[in-house]
């Protein structure tokens, strides 16, 4: 239970963090040319000022700035994001929408990353400066240098156009309807290709981190202990240095949330994901500021809960977090 | 210099330095090899590549010269990856220097500001910006810079706790020496190294962030960039796909180039201490 | 090769072969010596002797391109140095098993003790979980840890030093092996910790008949648990033979030399004192507060509880005591690196407790610190002139007077002058010692801290160093505050001592009267704690 008290009491930290976040967002996006009504009066085809001042009146965009952010401060904590003239609907609607395939996606990303990630890290590191190791880590280097919606579009050249192997793009077919098991291995086939898109940079990254803690770790006095007892390679390995170098790795995931979510925005637009990054970009441009101050909100609270999820796992490999206050 | 012999002993280090250097190249030589604007009509559209000898590498859809689109890119990259990665390491330092030198209240201010940058998804806080302020190439590296703070301001910080408690570091406070004098003259040269490698990083991602915003067409559109000619290229994608194909390799060049360079200067600057 | 009735181990002639640029090509030179069963062998050596190499390269665990290129390691009839890793693999452990200097990292930190110590079972036998768990707290039991049950389930973070080193004793005899290494067990604890574990190794020895080989640089812990003593230098044995012998009467020169250093425990005849304070303590104290959110659960700790104490002009005060007693904080607290919480530091009439921080930098020429390690304490990248010129140029010293003033300083405390222009990488430990000491005497201070400024030195360097600072102290007439947690160093160098214990001072007086006629329990307990006690007792004073 402490571990719990522990990850919340952090959780709870990060309150003003998005207290911050949001109120510096909202006092930027006061700099942007036009505003909601202007979109709307865009939307409509034009309409006369007096309309316009009506609608502004409506919104409460007449009201002075800190009355606007304190409104929608209040409209927030009782979770109410706004309305999004673009969409017609309310935002917090068109977000969760918008969420599943997101989240999906970067749930796939990330295990494909820290799985193989792990693996290739772990093998390089057992045969360092041997040829695996040199053909790993240079791999690794080439994916970190590649951008990602290069290679999405690359992909969908060789697999979807020449191979004809998957799909080139979207969340489902909307032709057939299916359910069930079909519509899992349907949307499954959609997902493969973004999810190597977006997981290619991470995997880059957690191979060099893996690789580094285990030469690190391996390294280490206890290591040496370990040996002294008798254990064989394998188990020295698997029992002692695994654990241990794993901690940097987790730490990795909750510091990178935010540019996995972030890769989203270009990865979604390749494969036109209908999902929560796809949003963003359509909300930037067709100037829905209340969409994407909605989008920034539900975006650093999925960082937040990366990092609480993070944290309870961090804590549970490691024995020493407990004993800190 | 010892660093510099450490530096070209290793072969990687090398060919990144290499690269690099054909791309600073490119950049130099590029309105001297095509001294026509590389974004006007040049020929007729979608030549493929080494077909014809007057566009090596072909032309897109628009007619436009695809090699010397590359050439003019590699200027853009490397302008907006080395000023957007001076902006990221300045403020970085300077707000890591402080948190990590002074501590307690001044540290939990800044480390709060650093945490709400890191918890926002970087590219989302750049679609904002971009949203707000336009995308002219002064407004791109500007931003680009704005987002990529934070990891910088970290390291920083970590070097700066970690050095003032060391007993030299300590040793200049009883010899006299005011703050600023520990900072600058004590402290910043040991801490230094690791934020010079780590710029490298910064750079890489700069180039990738702004390649992936011209790709969005959200970046400024009246520059020859490498990510907005993938853009461009997505349209005929189904046939001539080495619109894209091209400028991405590119991309991923200089940015290998960058990397290697910088895990070369790492091995350079940080050797393995043998003993202790 | 000497002669030894039925040797566990016998070692002849090997070499252990360093990888190129290294500053030299072996690390061993055809070493040859012999243990034979229920006795213990100290091998004795200072930095650089390969008295680890050796130990590491008898079970074959030398790192990456350290290798054996000659020689043979017999043990129960079978060449270790030949033998295949898997004949390696049954060795260890089970024959011959090792404990390390520092047990915090010797121990896996995500496994709990009981884990760890199990597993040498669950590798060599083929017993069941359950009675490996009876085997666990029978063996923590033997090693007098208190509530083996607990112990059995805690990480290692939660054990003390000390606890630690039985834990991973009992590891270590878990199989009952023939041969016990032992790589410096006792150098990173505290001396009542040490005496405890030396005490728990040799019962344990007698009592199971296992051979130890006891790596060292003490030979305080030679003298009290050794049978016989092997020294090397350079990777080669200079000289072995009794524990007796060695002691009494060591031939090889550089025996002779390592014994003349190491520092008696008796003090030297009383110098007179000064009537005139120089710096006056008067109830000082600093306590910290951490952890806790928003006032919960926030820990308190007293670092420093009220302690006064005075120092004549001219004489040397020492502070002894264990790690977590204080010491270093009331040493930073009196040259304000720390600000105390109460209390008053009288220097020169001016109460350096109530100075503000612009006031304590102008005022620093007049209190200056030596510091503990050689390696830390110099910035890495400044030479060594600038290093000793900074204090005099930051105080409005020009640079050029500075410069030529610092050259006059490296002649001072034995430097040559000419090396003002290498950076500290260049200098060697005891070197880098003296530049500090030079840095401080700079700015002609009048009172001098040194925090454990000779610890970290090997003892022949630290003989040295101690003696320089005894001229320099009459020469320039230096009054010092010595920290330190040796009683055998401050013994040697001190006038007046005080013993810290959790914050507190619980005994003061004249060296003399300190050493010679304890009052206080722990202090009376310090003493009696010193490795080979008598031995350190009979030897005579450096200066006398």
């Amino acid at each position: 239970m402490r571990i719990l008290s522990l990850a919340g009491r952090r959780l709870a930290a990060s309150i003003p963090t998005l207290f911050l976040i949001l109120i510096g967002v909202f006092l930027l996006l006061q700099f942007a040319p036009g505003d909601t009504v202007d979109a709307m009066m865009a939307q409509m085809g034009g309409g006369d000022a007096a309309t316009a001042r009506e609608l502004r009146k409506f919104y409460g965009l007449d009201l002075s700035i800190p009355m606007q952010l304190g409104n929608y401060l209040w409209r927030l904590i009782r979770l109410d994001l706004g309305f999004s003239s673009i969409y017609g609907k309310p935002v917090a609607t068109v977000i969760i929408e918008r969420l599943p395939p997101t989240i999906l996606l970067m749930t796939a990303s990330l295990s494909f990353a820290f799985f193989f990630g792990l693996l290739l890290g772990v093998i390089a590191a057992r045969g360092v400066n041997k040829w695996p190791d040199t053909l790993i880590s240079t791999l690794g280097l080439v994916f970190y240098a590649t951008p990602s919606f290069w290679f999405g579009l690359m992909a969908i050249v060789v697999f979807s156009i020449y191979l004809q192997w998957l799909p080139a793009g979207g969340f489902e077919d909307i032709g057939a309807v299916q359910s069930g098991f079909g519509r899992t291995i349907d949307i499954a086939q959609h997902l493969i290709l973004p999810t190597l898109t977006l997981g290619l940079i991470f995997l880059a990254i957690y191979l060099r981190i893996m690789r580094a803690s285990m030469l690190e770790v391996l390294n280490l006095d206890f290591v040496r202990t370990a040996r002294a007892k008798g254990l064989d390679e394998t188990r020295v390995v698997a029992k002692h240095v695994l654990r241990n170098a794993l901690l940097p790795m987790v730490t990795l995931i909750g510091l990178q949330a935010g540019t996995m979510l972030g890769g989203s925005v270009v990865v979604e637009s390749v494969f036109s994901l209908p999902g929560l990054g796809r949003l963003a970009y359509e909300s930037v441009v067709q100037r829905d500021l209340n969409t994407l101050l909605g989008i920034v909100f539900v975006s650093a609270l999925l960082v937040i809960l990366v990092n609480f999820l993070v944290d309870l796992l961090y804590a549970r490999l490691d024995p020493r977090i407990q004993a800190e206050g | 210099m010892d660093a510099v012999k450490r530096y070209f002993r290793s072969p990687a280090a090398v060919v990144g330095l290499l690269l690099l250097l054909v791309v600073i190249a490119m950049a130099i030589t590029a309105s001297w090899l095509y001294p026509r604007d590389p974004l006007a009509l040049a020929g007729r559209p979608l030549i493929w590549p080494f077909s014809n000898p007057r566009f090596l590498l072909g032309t897109d859809n628009s007619g436009r010269d695809i090699a010397a689109q590359i050439f003019y890119g590699a200027r853009i990259s490397l302008l907006i990856g080395g000023v957007a990665t001076l902006i990221a390491v300045v403020i970085g330092v300077l707000i890591g220097a402080f948190a990590g030198f002074y501590g307690g209240k001044v540290d939990t201010i800044l480390m709060r500001i650093t945490e709400a940058f890191q918890t926002l998804p970087n590219f989302v806080l750049l679609l904002v910006l971009v949203a707000v302020f336009g995308s002219t190439i002064t407004t791109v590296t500007i931003a680009v810079g704005i987002v990529s703070w934070p990891a910088p301001a970290r390291l920083t910080r970590a070097e700066f706790m970690s050095l003032r408690s060391r007993e030299f570091v300590q040793a200049g406070r009883t010899l006299g020496m005011k703050d600023i004098q520990l900072i600058l003259g004590e402290i910043l040269p040991n801490a230094l190294p690791p934020v010079i490698v780590y710029a490298s990083v910064v750079m890489a991602l700069s180039i990738l962030l702004e390649s992936a915003l011209a790709f969005l067409r959200l970046s400024d559109p009246n520059v020859a960039s490498w990510g907005n000619l993938i853009g461009l290229g997505r349209d005929v994608l189904r046939v001539q796909w080495y619109v894209s194909a091209i400028p991405g390799i590119a991309i991923l060049l200089t940015v290998l180039s960058v990397s290697l360079v910088g895990q070369g200067l790492n091995d350079a600057l940080n050797p393995r201490l043998k003993s202790r | 090769m000497s002669a030894v009735d039925n040797p566990i181990l016998t070692i002849d002639g090997l070499s252990v072969k360093l990888p190129k640029g290294a500053d030299r090509s072996h690390a061993l030179n055809g070493v040859s010596l012999a243990i034979a069963a229920n006795e213990i062998v100290c091998v004795v050596g200072e930095s650089g002797s390969g008295k680890s190499v050796m130990a590491n390269a008898i079970m074959r665990l030398l790192p990456g391109e350290v290798a054996i290129d000659g020689g043979r390691v017999l043990f129960e009839g079978k060449d270790l140095a030949s033998a295949s890793n898997t004949e390696m693999r049954k060795v260890r452990g089970a024959g011959i098993a090792m404990i390390f200097q520092e047990p915090m990292t010797a121990l896996n930190p995500l496994r709990t003790i009981g884990d760890q110590i199990g597993e040498m079972f669950e590798i060599h036998t083929e017993l069941s979980k359950k009675e490996i768990k009876a085997r666990v707290l029978g063996l923590l039991a033997d090693v007098h840890i208190p509530d083996p049950a607990q112990a059995a389930r805690a990480y290692p973070h939660e054990l003390s030093g000390g606890q630690r080193q039985r834990a991973m004793i009992a590891m270590a005899l878990a199989l009952d092996p023939r041969l016990l290494i032992a790589d410096e067990p006792t150098t990173a604890l505290d001396v009542t910790t040490q005496a405890q574990i030396l005490k728990l190794i040799k019962e344990l020895q007698s009592r199971r008949n296992t051979a130890v080989l006891f790596i060292t640089h003490d030979f305080g812990v030679v003298a009290e648990i050794a049978d016989r003593v092997v020294v090397m230098q350079h990777g080669n044995v200079v000289e072995q033979g009794s524990v007796k012998d060695v002691l009494t009467n060591p031939q090889h020169p550089y025996t002779q030399q390592l014994i003349a250093a190491v520092p008696p425990l008796t003090a030297p005849p009383p110098r007179a004192l000064s009537d005139d304070i120089i710096l006056d303590l008067a109830s000082v104290s600093k306590t910290y507060r951490n952890g806790g959110f928003l006032g919960r659960g926030v820990r308190v700790t007293h670092a420093v509880k009220s302690v006064s104490l005075k120092l004549p002009r001219g004489a040397t005060l020492g502070i002894v005591g264990e790690s977590g007693s204080g010491k270093s904080t009331l040493a930073r607290c009196i040259i304000r690196l720390i600000d105390p919480d109460g209390g008053s530091i009288l220097l020169e009439g001016k109460d350096w407790a109530k100075l503000s921080r612009d006031e304590v930098r102008r005022e620093t020429q007049h209190i200056q610190m030596v510091f503990q390690d050689p390696f830390a304490s110099l910035n890495p990248r400044r030479k060594a002139g600038d290093l000793v010129a900074q204090g005099p140029i930051v105080h409005g010293t020009p640079r050029a007077d500075a410069m030529a003033q610092a050259e006059e300083l490296f002649r001072l405390v034995g430097l040559d002058p000419s090396a003002i222009d290498r950076f500290p990488h260049e200098f060697s430990g005891g070197q880098r010692q003296r530049i500090g000491l030079a840095r401080a005497l700079a700015l002609k201070p009048d009172v001098l801290v040194a925090d454990e400024a000779v610890s970290a030195l090997d003892v022949s360097v630290q003989a040295q160093v101690l003696k320089m600072l005894y001229e320099l102290r009459e020469r320039l007439g230096l009054s010092i505050v010595f920290i330190t947690h040796d009683l055998r160093v401050a013994a040697q160098i001190c006038d007046l001592v005080a013993v810290m214990k959790d914050g507190e001072v619980v005994e003061h007086g004249l060296a003399g009267e300190v050493f010679g006629n304890p009052q206080h329990a722990y202090t009376q307990a310090l003493l009696a704690s010193i490795p080979g006690g008598d031995f350190a007792r009979s030897r005579v004073p450096l200066t006398a």
